[in-house]
């Protein structure tokens, strides 16, 4: 507990990555593994569920301070983060430093599920009663929702690297898809001499990112292998030992959603893992990705929805052949082996797709190809060198990709609400409406895009021109055009508007635009038809 | 009412007097320097004598200022006014207003821990009492001036060491005065902002250990330097002269980690001019007044808190007061002082 209080506020204190890796790999060399395995569970998001319910942790916390209940409240909302407004109440000046160990309390909070709730409460007030506030605040944190510490999953791989000798990228791979702090032993895991132990690994990700760079910078075009960049769920098809598993990028394993990818097991080879994104696509056309949510999000897959919306993987890497790991292989090769398995597979052309390879002899012509990309369901354009390797995580340099321009509106802000964490106390998340005749419809939020100089400019600006408070929520004067961005328009019985957008986020904030000039409902229903 | 929240500000009309008028008046009380409560334009100015100095530099020489100390009446139309330490910043004061039995205070900004430069805040008996609320939540909490001065020169000392400039951020008048007080005793060259410097030498204290900045100044040192700076410098090109260097900034509302990392500091410190939740209730209590005005900061939940938990008449009351403001752009730093730097 003490060394990963330390971690923590250490971590905190910058937002430079050198000095995040070497507080990482300092705690992770005096560190005893049983520990460090907690401190990276809980860094890389794969947290225990929480032992005691945030609405218990008010009630006590609100009683231990003293202060009535709507008083924690609106600290609550002052604050944005339920493990430091506890902390701040309860405002400890103990001095001491505790003796036990983050194995130890983490077994002891996952322990506490089955305790009475006054047990429960007798034990988690011993805490607050006695902890110094830096490891008050970090107990919270560990009992509480979130913890974040602005690291990233490669920043911690990276530090266990260097900390154990052992290579990044073999690293990222072994603490891929599920395990469970109880009961994986680090170094049993770090010591696997064979990645291919666990049948149902797949391999990080490799990520490309936003093209911004000179087309001179990228050299030759004839060295560039072009494909369509698609809005499905990016994925990898894993056969090994006659077992299917589908993962997708968030590293959950889908394989029971999609009945499709069923047959792969028998017909692709053993030791086979594709790379590509999943898609409905209907008489060769690629759906909207409306349509994919509504197969993802259904519990039950029946018939209908089956026949209504069928999936199949565009396949654009191959990762693993007969076993062997291809991810050092140049691109151009991998790709080769790929087009060899797919079009030996009984699936091809049914759920197994290749990503076409678009030709383009120059630079300047590649614009017209992304423009094209929204009339066929795509997003943009890849660009990956011919000689690439398959990297782990977001590099740049090989990859690249490139979007085609987002939508945009023009809307009026008239609602605003206090966002959190490093927004906590300012007006930052907004909606936004359109006109419908002299009425102003709200049709979505936004909350980011602004910069932090706006984002204050805007929250004085509410504090000022509130007319009504809702709860959290303000309403405010319409006074101010903001242009919104965003990917898609669906039609949406769930919103008062009948519209849903998709990432949609503030682009501009159009102070040299008149109230009267902001987008209608009636453009937002335009474009919805024209977009179906 | 005896006293008037008007639209000029807070106005007694028995005695003709404005305290802390934001528009132009004929005669003004002012509590303190700082500029949402000492503005120019008013024909004539009363204020504590520890005021004079800084006020005739912030309003300019000309104006018709008269001064009293603390606990010296005077009498207007019958009103006994007197002024009472509110230990906010050098010559702060609560303005006591008695007419007729009745006994009206308003506290301007204050704050009732000591911090070691200012004369501490006076508890003054009354019936009425207005006071700010800026810290009116249970989650401020702010430490004492020991641990505080501990833990800037600690701070201090480890970048140092390490060969690091430390840049304090604090407003000029106030803060970088305790800054310079917690840090009096520590051997590095220090760097004053001008702001910071002609605030000092307004309110006539030694700049003597002190370098005013200039250009290239950071050249004519070999080794890291200690730098008090407003607010105003943060994310300016201004600070780059000065790598390698730690941010320090200093404010109340350093208290969250919201605030901290928005202003991209590298450390905060929790040092504020204002009292903080237990200081208000406090201060609050001490003057066994029964109507509690709340101004300027979290005034709603404050005067609910004092009505339900105290039972005493509390209200809100609009004022153009700011509190510690962190996010607006530094009000102590004028355009000619920004030159100045």
């Amino acid at each position: 507990m003490k060394a990963f209080t330390e971690l923590y506020y250490e971590l905190d204190a910058t937002t430079k990555t050198l000095p995040k890796v070497e507080a990482l790999t300092r705690y992770f060399l005096r560190t005893k593994p049983e520990d460090s395995i907690w401190a990276i569970a809980l860094l890389v998001g794969n947290r225990p569920k929480r032992p005691v319910k945030s609405s218990d942790l008010k009630a006590w916390a609100t009683d231990l301070a003293g202060i009535p209940e709507w008083l924690f409240g609106d600290s609550y909302s002052v604050v944005g983060d339920l493990a430091e407004t506890i902390t701040l109440l309860i405002n400890s000046t103990s001095d001491k430093v505790s003796e036990i160990s983050l194995n130890e309390l983490m077994r002891e909070l996952g322990a506490m599920a089955s305790l009475t709730d006054a047990e429960k409460k007798e034990r988690v007030l011993g805490y607050w009663k006695t902890l110094a506030p830096q490891e008050l605040y970090v107990f919270n944190k560990l009992i509480t929702g979130a913890f974040r510490v602005g690291v990233s999953k490669l920043l911690v791989f990276k530090a266990l690297s260097k900390a154990y000798q052992i290579e990044e990228k073999v690293i990222a791979h072994r603490f891929i898809g599920n395990w469970k702090p109880t009961d994986t032993s680090l170094l049993d895991l770090l010591k696997e001499d064979e990645f291919l132990d666990a049948t149902s690994r797949p391999y990080p990700f490799c990520l490309a990112y936003a093209l911004d760079v000179e087309w001179s910078a990228l050299g030759r075009i004839e060295d560039w292998q072009i494909e369509r960049k698609y809005d499905g769920i990016r994925g990898q098809i894993i056969v090994r030992n006659k077992e299917l598993f589908v993962w997708s990028r968030g590293e959950e394993l889908l394989t029971d959603k999609f009945p499709e990818f069923e047959e792969l097991k028998y017909d692709l080879p053993d030791g086979t893992v594709i790379d590509g994104e999943i898609l409905p696509i209907v008489n060769g056309k690629i759906r909207s990705f409306n349509q994919m949510q509504k197969r993802t999000t259904r519990k039950a897959l029946t018939k209908k929805i089956l026949q209504e919306v069928p999936l199949k993987m565009v396949c654009y890497d191959l990762l693993e052949k007969d076993g062997k790991d291809l991810r050092d292989l140049p691109l151009q090769e991998r790709r080769r082996l790929l087009e060899e398995v797919v079009t030996n597979s009984k699936a091809c052309n049914s759920s197994l797709v290749l990503a076409p390879l678009l030709s383009c002899n120059a630079w300047e012509k590649l614009d017209q190809l992304r423009n094209e990309a929204k009339a066929v369901g795509c997003e943009g354009l890849m660009l990956k060198r011919k000689d690439s390797n398959y990297e782990t995580g977001r590099k740049r340099g090989k990859w690249w990709k490139w979007k085609v321009d987002p939508y945009s509106v023009d809307a009026v802000l008239i609602y605003a609400q206090a966002g959190h964490g490093r927004r906590a106390n300012l007006f930052t998340d907004y909606t936004f409406a359109v006109w419908d005749g002299d009425v102003l419809v709200p049709f979505t939020k936004a909350y980011s895009g602004l910069t932090d100089k706006e984002i204050i400019e805007v929250d004085a600006w509410i504090k000022k021109n509130t007319l009504e408070k809702f709860g959290p929520v303000r309403s405010v004067t319409p006074h101010w055009v903001f242009e919104i961005a965003f990917e898609g328009i669906n039609e949406s019985p769930r919103h008062k508007s009948g519209i849903a957008l998709r990432f949609p986020r503030i682009a501009r904030w159009r102070k040299d635009k008149p109230l009267s000039e902001a987008n209608t409902k009636e453009d937002l229903l335009n474009l919805l038809h024209a977009t179906q | 009412m005896f006293l008037q929240f008007d639209k000029d500000g807070i106005y007694c009309a028995q005695a003709g007097v404005y305290i802390d008028p934001w528009k132009p008046v004929d005669k003004a009380i002012i509590t303190h320097a700082h500029s949402d409560h000492a503005r120019r334009g008013s024909k004539s100015y009363l204020a504590h004598h520890d005021s004079r100095g800084i006020l005739e530099y912030r309003l300019g020489q000309e104006i018709q200022l008269e001064t009293l100390g603390y606990s010296e009446p005077v009498i207007m139309n019958g009103v006994r006014i007197s002024l009472h330490p509110a230990g906010h910043i050098t010559g702060s004061s609560q303005v006591r207003l008695e007419y007729k039995g009745e006994i009206w205070v308003v506290s301007g900004d204050y704050k009732v821990m000591p911090d070691g430069i200012t004369t501490p805040f006076e508890p003054v008996p009354c019936h009425h009492f207005v006071t700010e609320s800026t810290f009116g939540l249970p989650v401020y909490n702010f430490p004492d001036a020991a641990t505080l001065d501990a833990d800037l020169k600690s701070w201090c000392c480890k970048n140092l060491n390490a060969g690091k400039s430390c840049v304090l951020i604090g407003y000029s008048l106030g803060k970088a005065q305790r800054i310079l007080s917690s840090l009096h005793d520590m051997p590095s060259p220090v760097i004053l902002h001008g702001a910071i410097y002609n605030t000092n030498t307004a309110l006539g204290l030694s700049n003597e250990r002190y370098t005013r900045y200039a250009a290239g100044i950071k050249k004519t040192f070999q080794e890291p330097l200690i730098v008090v700076a407003p607010p105003s410098v943060i994310g300016s090109s201004w600070l780059r002269q000065f790598e390698p260097y730690e941010l320090g900034v200093c404010s109340g509302w350093m208290q969250l980690r919201g605030a901290r990392r928005r202003r991209n500091a590298d450390m905060g410190f929790v040092m504020s001019d204002h009292a903080d939740w237990k200081g208000l209730n406090e201060a609050v209590l001490a003057t066994g007044a029964d109507h509690i005005y709340v101004t300027h900061g979290y005034k709603s939940i404050y005067a609910k808190w004092l009505t339900e938990q105290f039972g005493l008449d509390a209200v809100t009351v609009d004022t153009l007061y700011e509190g510690e403001a962190l996010e607006q752009p530094d009000t102590e730093t004028t355009e000619e002082e920004d030159e100045a730097a």
